[in-house]
Parts: C-alpha cells; sequence; structure tokens
C-alpha cells in the first residue's frame, strides 16, 4: 500500500505522455528538425512548471508529506560525462525515437518489442557500470 | 449519468495540446517532490541490473536497491497509462505533426507513403486501430527483429539510451526536467549533449539506417 501511490503518479505521467504524443518517434523526428513547436511546448512548460515547484520545496515554502524540507543534491562538476553521455544518449534517443521513460509506456500500451529495448537498455546500463573507470569523466 | 462519461471520455480523448506538458510534468515532479523522491526514470535501469545480481561485475551496483522499489512502481504505473490512454482514450491513434514533418519522412523514404491520416503515435502495426501502417513504417512490430534494420534501431537504440543515460548521470526526465529545474548547470550541458546526439543521429545516420532493406 505504501508503493501503491507510485504507481497513481506513474500512471499520470505515462497517460499524459502518451496523449501528448510525447512517445512517438515521428514526433522525436520532428522536434529535431525543428518543424513543430509541439514537443519544445512540452518541455519549455514542463521545465517552467518545473522550476517553480522546486523552488517553492527547496525554499520549504512546500514541505513533504512528513513535514521536512525536501534537501536537493547539486550535479558534481564532471564536464566529460555530461558532454560524452550527453551525445551517446541523444543518439540512442533519436535513433529510436524513444527515451528511458517512453519505453515504459511503450510496453504498456501494446507494444511488447520494447521489452527488447529494455533488455539492450540494462545491458547498455550494465557495460556502463563495467567499464566506466576507463571512461573520461 | 452515462452520456455524460462519455462525454468526459470523448474530451480527453482529443489529442492533447503541448501546454498540457507542463501540467503533466508539473504534477509528476510536484507528487514525486512532496514524496521526497527524486524523479529520474532511467534510474531504474541501474536497479534491475543491481536486482539481477550486477553487483558482481561492478561495484557501480553495490548500492542499497531495495529501496528503490517506488521508482519501480512509477515504472509500473507508466505502463498502466500507457495502456489505459492507447486502449480507451486512444482518440484517433495518430500523431498530429506538421506538414513539413511528413514531407521529411516521405524524403526519408522516397516515396509518398504517409499523410495526415495514416502517421499513427508508433510507428508500428497499430494495436487498437488495427490498421495498417505502410510497411517502410512498421519498425516495432516483433517482425523488425528478423531485419537487420530493426535490430540496429531497437537494439542499438536501447544499448545507446542505457549506456548513455547512467554515464550523464541521468535522462529526460533526470536532467532535462528534474535537473534544470533545480537549476544545475550540468543538467543544461547534459541537455545540449542530448540535442548535439540526437541532431547527429537524426540528420546524419537515421536516414542511412531507415533505408536499410535486410
Amino acid at each position: 500500500m505504501k508503493l501503491f501511490k507510485y504507481i497513481i503518479i506513474g500512471f499520470l505521467f505515462g497517460f499524459g505522455m502518451w496523449k501528448l504524443e510525447a512517445v512517438s518517434t515521428f514526433r522525436i523526428i520532428e522536434m529535431f528538425h525543428f518543424q513543430s513547436f509541439h514537443m519544445y511546448g512540452i518541455i519549455i512548460t514542463g521545465v517552467i512548471t518545473g522550476i517553480i515547484i522546486t523552488q517553492l520545496f527547496k525554499k520549504g515554502k512546500i514541505k513533504a508529506v512528513h513535514g521536512e524540507t525536501v534537501k536537493f543534491n547539486d550535479k558534481s562538476h564532471e564536464w566529460w560525462r555530461y558532454i560524452l553521455g550527453g551525445i551517446i544518449f541523444g543518439m540512442g534517443w533519436a535513433l529510436t525515437g524513444v527515451c528511458s521513460g517512453m519505453m515504459f509506456v511503450l510496453v504498456g500500451s501494446g507494444y511488447t518489442i520494447f521489452i527488447v529495448f529494455i533488455g539492450a537498455a540494462l545491458l547498455g546500463t550494465f557495460a556502463y557500470g563495467v567499464f566506466r573507470k576507463s571512461l573520461p569523466h | 449519468m452515462n452520456e455524460t462519461l462519455v462525454q468526459v471520455q470523448e474530451f480527453i480523448s482529443q489529442p492533447w495540446p503541448w501546454w498540457m506538458g507542463g501540467v503533466t510534468i508539473g504534477t509528476t515532479l510536484f507528487l514525486l517532490l512532496k514524496f521526497n523522491k527524486d524523479f529520474g526514470l532511467s534510474a531504474n535501469l541501474r536497479t534491475m541490473c543491481a536486482a539481477d545480481g550486477a553487483g558482481k561485475y561492478s561495484d557501480f551496483f553495490e548500492f542499497d536497491w531495495g529501496k528503490q522499489g517506488w521508482n519501480l512502481m512509477v515504472a509500473l504505473g507508466a505502463m498502466f497509462g500507457g495502456y489505459i490512454a492507447a486502449n480507451y482514450f486512444g482518440g484517433d491513434g495518430l500523431a498530429h505533426i506538421s506538414q513539413a514533418a511528413i514531407n521529411t519522412l516521405n524524403d526519408i523514404s522516397g516515396e509518398q507513403l504517409l499523410t495526415q491520416d495514416n502517421v499513427h503515435i508508433v510507428p508500428g502495426k497499430d494495436l487498437v486501430l488495427g490498421s495498417g501502417i505502410p510497411e517502410f513504417w512498421d519498425l516495432y512490430s516483433w517482425g523488425s527483429l528478423f531485419s537487420v534494420r530493426g535490430l540496429i534501431i531497437i537494439v542499438g537504440g536501447g544499448f545507446l539510451v542505457g549506456f548513455g543515460a547512467r554515464y550523464a548521470g541521468g535522462c529526460t526526465s533526470g536532467h532535462a526536467i528534474s535537473g534544470i529545474a533545480n537549476m544545475q548547470l550540468p543538467s543544461l550541458v547534459a541537455v545540449v549533449g542530448f540535442f548535439v546526439g540526437g541532431l547527429i543521429m537524426t540528420w546524419l545516420i537515421l536516414p542511412c539506417i531507415l533505408r536499410i532493406t535486410i
């Protein structure tokens, strides 16, 4: 029961992402060709509401359910990992037209072949874990 | 009463405008922060590796993954969300992309295959409407795995997404939303990286891969 609420949160997110067509490979191709504002609108409004909400939590104006102030961790300044990892992720995102959140939505919607995509993503995650010490960060 | 429900269903089934992204993402982020959790879906991949015993091969997977169950539930919920949206609130089931984008897609295939009426949300056989998408764009049916093109797109894309997300320390939700919302410069750099990689793939590599006929 403690975990049930997270299913509801994920449900709202997955439902919305499907209806917004953010799960669509065609929308991603369109976005990278700058042929519609749609995906940028989703990201920009998401970021703006995100900034407002995050600041309210950070300043303690909104507290978590048990009355505690939510703590935020600053990201480390290892620039190479953000540049190189970012480019690799972006290439994968554009190759399939699907990112790591949308793959779950797609499996649920019936495109079960994305189980294979998740399997490949697990393999990629595993490969990073094994080889990360020899990668520039 | 029944009629009202049908009206509600029809209302929700319309294509959503882009600003609903702010509502959806804002609600998700608000609820997760309220429960003192970070929004970031690719972290689940690390958890799943760890749960499968990857800790034997790398200390990267030696962490208290039992505490990550909540995030797996978010992923599970996203699956249910996709199921209900596609099956009961799918509307016309189309991706309402611009004519310019349709022209670009037809340039890639070399034929006028797509029109405003057959661009399904997912480039695969439509599971709900049952209607066909041109074979060139039938990427996400199981049969794809038996073609070189499909294998590269599905397995290659998955590998890059999994590898890149952990290398960069986050994905579209962790960096582009949570990180930038928390004004983290590293996240902005990562998102610029996402776009550089995405542009290279979309403009230079993807058209060649899509044209592979085996």
